[in-house]
């Protein structure tokens, strides 16, 4: 059996994020922005933009340049939102051109995005759900969860022209080349999403493509199917063999039993390689099923990162000064204090939150503000800068340093 | 003006200690007004002030190209200067105060941001942020008060170098980022250590401030009007590039001083401070210790809302194109407890800093018992006082003290 597993995130839940996308964020904050590696002389592109620099210093060339071309080649990776397209009543297709510097994707991957919501910054990462197109944009789509900040946001508020910020594709959930013979994609709800992106990728190639696939898709109810019209029109096109389970007729999909399960829903499964991504249970359920039978599964799988809150929690400093000290933090003491009492060398000034000079970035965890009770909340690789001497922690907190 | 222990009437000396604490709980009701409803339109606002910043230094670099010709220069130059102000004040200024770290927007954030000043953003935020806005107004910890260099208080003992100190002020208002950059360097104090036992710290502060004024000098001073050769405008892009440099130094000047210089704005005993400190009192001491200035909303704008000095010392986080909704709260909480919101226009609060400046160069009681009867016998009494030494000026010093202090005793009758 081969189960490879890769992680993704926010195609069913708001508050997940893969550790793999963390990577990515830190890589594209990260990005060099001064002049590129020199090799002997320096060339007359280069020499002129040692000059640009030296002319608008302390500013960088590129913030200049960010004012009049923001999707040039060399700026951080941004996109402007050409198109909102609902396709169900709470989910929504958005598309979107890319600057320069977008490196192209492998269908079933995902991609973080950043979007300001009521003027903060929030990153979530969702799956591409076309293959590369002839207009060289790109497109994810969307389900707004309750409560969801951004998922709404995107859904219900966002308008073409505006701009967000992107990171590169990643995740290894793709389909191989050569394609395997028999295919089976298991997909629930928003988990379509990446398995979308590689449909449509193999359907719009000139060369037909060659494959017998089943696509199994659960959804709470017909008209809650992203993508349903689509889908039904490839079953009717005899691309596919299409089997949707509506939740409110059919019940959960039990995978394991053998009246209703995967085995009665597909006779030759023992055949084929699976290709799944949906909630938890599901996923945990397909995975307990393909290791006993032997079967090759491939899963994209929606973590919930679920950032759990509370009074004081534990401290973990990663970073050249912190060097992984782990500090356990009651609910009344500041970060900075705890910090110090364990011997962290921490930089401080005011201690009463006016300085901004004791600041540090919360990787992943929670915060609260001692002035207010205010909760911050760190997603994964969203680096939060918090001011450590007025925040005590609200959970287990990752902390830069 | 003397430190507030030492006055005959304490301004706050009716204030009982629930008082002090009720006044705190009652600031950060009003910061948490604007805390909860902080947002999108913040957002824009000062984003929109940084793309408008970016534009109009831009275009007036661009002019600057044909500052050959006089009108360009003057456009030029004007816009540039206005460029420098806004990116000191209402962004650079602001932003390095955390006002906008909110957005979690690392192009607009208190870690990344580096200003268009001699001195540089980590120096700035230490002197500034951390001593200056936790120690307001306290003589001997506050270096804002008087740079260490000027006598900014009646008990400091006067010396005939003061007499000096209109010009050294003027001086520095005109180099006012050097001066700035000087003082976040404490360059007074470490230069008078021995050289090999200066600390690295200094060394390498010293060594980062160098470079960022090598940096803006190589561009305002080199680069810009080199690439203006082509029209032959060099010497006219130099001298543009100087002269906003001075505009934005005076400007910049007047408007820091009014906001803690003017007679009336109290100044604090460092050991009648508590060791703990609370919030309240430290509330009370930022409302003492500010003045406002006056004005139209561009003039706001320009001084980078420090207009609204007190409400910037009480809430130094909150971002600054709120402070004039938040000014009326404040000032209903002063007149509810009876404390001096001090405000007055621009021309009013440049007079009163440099008023005492002058006031203060001399010795104390000096001006008030000047007439123009007895002039030239004060200047003689102050010609004394300069050139013979210690002795002399303690007696001439005790003699105008009595006569100032009869002068108020009749009038007072």
């Amino acid at each position: 059996m081969s189960a490879t597993v890769s992680t993704t995130a926010e195609t069913t839940t708001e508050a997940t994020a893969p550790a793999a996308a963390a990577t990515t964020a830190s890589a594209a904050t990260t990005a060099p922005t001064g002049p590129r590696p020199t090799t002997g002389r320096p060339s007359l592109r280069q020499r002129l933009r040692r000059v640009a620099e030296a002319a608008v210093t302390p500013l960088e060339l590129d913030d200049v340049l960010d004012v009049f071309h923001p999707l040039r080649k060399g700026a951080d990776l941004r996109a402007k939102v050409v198109a909102v397209q609902p396709e169900t009543a709470q989910s929504a297709t958005i598309v979107l051109k890319p600057g320069r510097d977008w490196a192209g994707h492998v269908p079933g991957q995902y991609l973080r995005v950043g979007v300001d919501v009521d003027g903060v910054r929030l990153w979530r990462t969702y799956s591409l759900t076309h293959g590369p197109r002839v207009d060289g944009c790109i497109s994810i789509t969307v389900k707004a969860i309750p409560d969801g900040v951004v998922s709404n946001h995107l859904v219900h508020h966002l308008t073409p022209g505006q701009m967000i910020h992107l990171g590169q594709a990643d995740g290894d959930f793709v389909l191989p080349d050569p394609l395997p013979t028999k295919l089976l994609m298991v997909t629930a709800g928003s988990g379509i999403t990446p398995v979308i992106g590689m449909l449509r990728n193999m359907f719009s190639r000139a060369t037909p493509v060659r494959a017998d696939i089943v696509l199994l898709h659960s959804a709470l109810s017909r008209s809650e199917v992203i993508f349903g019209d689509e889908l039904r029109q490839y079953a009717a096109e005899g691309r596919l063999r299409l089997v949707e389970l509506h939740t409110d007729r059919d019940g959960m999909l039990d995978v394991a039993d053998p009246a209703t399960g995967l085995a009665a829903l597909v006779p030759d499964l023992a055949e084929r390689t699976t290709y799944a991504c949906g909630p938890v249970g599901l996923l945990d359920a397909l995975e307990a099923h393909h290791g006993e039978a032997g079967l090759p599964l491939h899963i994209e799988r929606f973590r919930t990162a679920v950032v759990a809150t509370g009074e004081g929690g534990t401290l973990s400093f990663t970073g050249p000064t912190g060097g992984g000290t782990v500090v356990e933090a009651d609910g009344a003491t500041t970060i900075l204090d705890a910090a110090e009492s364990a011997g962290v060398l921490m930089p401080s000034g005011c201690r009463m939150g006016v300085c901004f000079g004791c600041v540090l970035p919360l990787r992943e965890g929670a915060v609260r503000d001692l002035r207010n009770g205010e909760l911050t909340v760190a997603q994964p690789g969203d680096g939060v800068n918090i001011q450590t001497c007025i925040s005590a922690a609200a959970g287990p907190c990752e902390i830069t340093h | 003006m003397t430190v507030i222990t030492k006055q005959p009437v304490n301004p706050t000396a009716h204030l009982t200690p629930e008082d002090i604490e009720a006044i705190g709980v009652e600031l950060d009701a009003i910061r948490q007004s604007v805390l909860d409803d902080r947002g999108a339109s913040d957002a824009a606002y000062i984003r929109k002030v940084v793309d408008v910043q970016r534009k109009l230094e831009l275009g007036s670099r661009a002019v600057l190209l044909a500052s050959v010709f006089p009108p360009a220069w003057v456009a030029g130059t004007v816009g540039l200067s206005i460029a420098k102000i806004l990116e000191n004040m209402e962004i650079g200024h602001n932003v390095m105060h955390g006002q906008w770290d909110w957005m979690r927007d690392p192009k607009i954030h208190s870690t990344t941001w580096e200003w268009d000043n001699a001195s540089t953003a980590e120096g700035w935020k230490h002197s500034h942020n951390e001593i200056h806005h936790t120690y307001t107004n306290i003589v001997g910890k506050d270096n804002d008060l008087g740079y260490g260099i000027m006598r900014v208080d009646e008990d400091q003992r006067w010396i005939p170098m003061y007499l000096a100190q209109p010009l050294w002020n003027f001086i520095n208002a005109c180099f006012f980022e050097y001066g700035i950059a000087a003082y976040d360097l404490e360059l007074g104090k470490n230069l008078s250590i021995p050289k090999d036992k200066r600390s690295e710290t200094f060394k390498k502060n010293a060594a980062n401030t160098l470079r960022k004024i090598r940096k803006q000098a190589t561009k305002d001073y080199v680069v810009n009007p080199a690439l203006a050769l082509p029209t032959g405008s060099f010497l006219p892009t130099l001298a543009a590039n100087f002269t906003a440099n001075l505009v934005r130094n005076v400007w910049s000047h007047s408007v820091i001083m009014c906001g803690h210089f003017p007679e009336g704005v109290e100044t604090f005993e460092k050991k009648s401070i508590p060791e703990n400190e609370t919030r309240g009192e430290w509330y009370l001491r930022q409302m003492l210790g500010s003045a406002n200035i006056s004005g139209s909303k561009a003039m706001h704008l320009m001084t980078g809302n420090l207009s609204h000095q007190i409400e910037h010392h009480l809430f130094p986080d909150l971002p600054s194109n709120r402070y004039a909704e938040v000014a009326p709260k404040v000032k209903a909480l002063f007149d509810k407890y009876e404390l001096n919101y001090h405000e007055a226009s621009l021309p009013a609060q440049v007079y009163s800093a440099w008023h005492k400046v002058v006031r203060l160069s001399l010795p104390n009681g000096f001006l008030e018992t000047t007439t123009v009867k007895n002039a030239p016998e004060q200047l003689k009494t102050l010609w004394a006082m300069t050139t013979k030494g210690p002795k002399v000026r303690r007696a001439a010093q005790a003699r105008l003290t009595q006569q100032a202090r009869r002068k108020q005793m009749t009038q007072a009758a």
